[in-house]
């Protein structure tokens, strides 16, 4: 068929409804824009949200657990070895919490091409001695560089800078814990260990997640500063971080090294399940209204190609009494519908990605996120392609109905009518 | 063969029914035919069944009985894309009342048929269409929109359209009912004319007598029958 023809017919009954036409593209346009923008900004809220949890949690985490031992000596014994064994009021050994062989551990997962880096830590029990009163709190021994590189830590220190963190005896305190502690930038404190070790500390910078409780407690301090407040060797880890390239291979690798290593292993998934199942909500809803303002735009589209079937009736009759048959007469309407769906779509994405721009610019500062100065949006192109998809196919459906009526009038009936 | 290049419409036994409100038999064994450069007129009172045996022939309706043959070839039961290519090629139309497309110019609408039959290109088409046009002295009228014209002008512009893809037969439909004396009679003669210089096969429903009585042949009509051809 030759198309330009058909094209050639579209274009003229559209401009010779132009500002009908135009309502229709603006309706689509704006249902468009609003959809890009909607998406936009809520992946940018959800990503940011995510990323408060997400981007400081390991992977997968290697810890010893403190749990009673599974071999329990009656199971080991040949007489009551294959019987079902009940065992009252078990306590949990006391087994280390330092990784047996950490380092050999490190080097095979920093060969493993899955990582993307390793890093070690210890967590330690402290009181943090104010005055006559003491703060319970957790000191994290972090190896500074990789823990910025792979887990973002420079986004949280706000205040001081976390390279100072490599002198030893040096501190970063959570924001909370500082508060409570009234303790200033380069103030010493004094720190008291679980075993009973006395430390003095400086202060060189606070740090703030965005999740007050963690801050109130936890505090970041170099490894070999907390090796030394534990009075540990240098081979001294509680807890060993694995960032993977694809974090969908965590559960699995859990799994396996779990095995391998004889070590607990958290990966992220089982960790942090709600955060997932509060991302994929909020992601269904903004399709959810997303999708119905397309299809209210469609209708808008199908009452307008309806009302111009009505006042081209004329038109039609005399284009089928020339020769054109009903495919003709339903392509030519499908191609106004497609017109306008792509016109209005092209804008809409257009002025989505504008409105993108705008959401950006809005200041939006908030104690608990230190880290963002506006409103976060996300650019991902397929928010886009979704939307330019989608403006296409209701365009086509609100077309069809109509074109289909068209195709279906009766020259004859037309012609002798009047 | 001698069917062929002689015979360029035949009707037989033509019935056709309406169903609203009630069955009425609208057309009674209709029989005829059209030989190649005739010019004929089909005349009767008004309800007769004269326009209905058009748009049957036509090939627009086809909830007929009987049979037609268009240039030796049987119509009847084909697909309605068919039998659009069909008119599209070998079918030129003339209405009452409806000329023209109003979206666009008056050359344009003399050059959609044949774009759509898509056997020239653009730039033939546009000389063929104002060849035609000129025929009907409207070729300094090619450039304006279609509601710009008179009428007269109109329907001159319609049967220069209706010839553009250079038809076996034209069909009209009371092609000068709805226009004033003068532009009747100017229509009325550019039909003589083609029929004259041009051999044009020609098959007009009318009912006006002085149109009838310029034609080659006169079919006459009265209550669903041919009474006299």
């Amino acid at each position: 068929m030759k198309w330009s023809l058909i094209i050639e017919i579209a274009k003229a009954l559209m401009l010779a409804r132009r500002k009908q036409t135009m309502i229709a593209a603006i309706g689509v346009m704006f249902s468009i824009t609003m959809f890009v923008a909607l998406l936009g900004f809520m992946n940018g809220l959800n990503s940011m949200l995510d990323g408060l949890v997400l981007n400081r949690t390991p992977h997968i985490r290697f810890y010893n657990e403190i749990q009673p031992n599974p071999n329990q000596p009656i199971d080991q014994s040949e007489e009551f070895g294959n019987s079902l064994n009940i065992i009252r009021s078990i306590k949990p050994s006391t087994s280390r919490l330092s990784i047996y062989n950490s380092e050999s551990i490190i080097r095979t997962l920093e060969q493993d091409k899955r990582v993307l880096g390793v890093s070690p830590k210890i967590s330690a029990q402290v009181f943090f001695n104010v005055g006559t009163i003491d703060l319970t709190g957790i000191v994290n021994g972090i190896e500074v560089e990789k823990e910025a590189e792979l887990f973002a830590f420079t986004d949280y220190v706000t205040t001081g800078d976390y390279a100072d963190l490599n002198q030893t005896n040096t501190i970063i305190l959570g924001k909370g814990a500082a508060d409570r502690m009234l303790a200033d930038i380069g103030d010493v404190i004094q720190v008291t260990t679980a075993q009973g070790n006395q430390v003095q500390l400086k202060v060189v910078g606070y740090f703030q997640s965005g999740l007050g409780d963690f801050d109130n407690v936890n505090s970041y301090a170099s490894i070999t500063t907390v090796q030394k407040m534990l009075g540990e060797p240098a081979s001294y880890i509680t807890d060993i971080q694995v960032k993977l390239h694809d974090l969908n291979l965590a559960p699995t690798m859990a799994k396996e090294l779990e095995g391998i290593f004889q070590i607990d292993a958290d990966d992220i998934q089982t960790v942090n399940a709600q955060f997932e199942t509060g991302t994929n909500i909020r992601t269904m809803i903004s399709y959810a209204v997303g999708i119905t303002l397309l299809v209210v735009s469609g209708f808008g589209i199908y009452n307008i190609l309806n009302m111009m079937i009505y006042e081209k009736l004329d038109t039609i009759a005399i284009l089928k009494a020339i020769g054109f048959g009903s495919g003709d007469v339903k392509r030519i309407f499908i191609t106004i519908a497609l017109t306008i769906g792509f016109v209005g779509g092209a804008f809409g994405l257009l002025f989505g990605f504008l409105a993108g721009l705008g959401i950006d610019q809005i200041p939006f500062e908030t104690e608990a996120l230190p880290t963002i100065k506006t409103f976060p949006v996300d650019y991902n192109p397929k928010y886009y392609i979704i939307g330019g998809t989608f403006s296409l196919i209701t365009t086509y459906f609100a077309g069809f109905f109509p074109a289909r009526k068209a195709s279906a009038v009766d020259p004859v009936e037309i012609i002798r009518g009047k | 063969m001698k069917n062929q290049s002689s015979i360029v419409l035949e009707a037989k036994n033509i019935d056709k029914f309406f169903y609203n409100p009630t069955e009425t038999q609208v057309l009674k064994q209709v029989s005829f035919q059209v030989a190649r450069g005739e010019f004929i007129s089909v005349v009767g009172k008004s309800g007769c069944g004269k326009s209905t045996l058009l748009y049957i022939l036509s090939t627009m309706d086809t909830d007929y009985k009987g049979q037609i043959s268009l240039d030796g070839e049987l119509i009847s039961g084909k697909s309605s894309d068919y039998l659009s290519k069909l008119r599209n090629e070998k079918i030129g139309f003339v209405f009452q009342f409806h000329y023209l497309l109003n979206e666009f110019s008056v050359l344009e609408n003399v050059m959609i048929p044949g774009l759509k039959l898509g056997k020239y290109s653009r730039s033939e088409l546009e000389q063929r269409a104002m060849e035609k046009l000129r025929i009907f002295d409207m070729q300094d009228h090619a450039r304006k929109k279609a509601n710009q014209l008179s009428g007269g002008q109109k329907q001159r512009v319609a049967i220069a359209r209706a010839l553009i893809n250079d038809p076996l037969l034209i069909m009209g439909d009371e092609p000068t009912g709805n226009l004033d004396k003068k532009n009747s009679d100017i229509v009325y003669h550019k039909f003589k004319e083609l029929a004259r210089d041009f051999g044009q096969t020609m098959l007009i429903v009318t009912h006006d007598p002085e149109f009838a009585a310029g034609t080659d042949r006169t079919i006459e009509m009265e209550d669903g029958r041919v009474i006299r051809q």
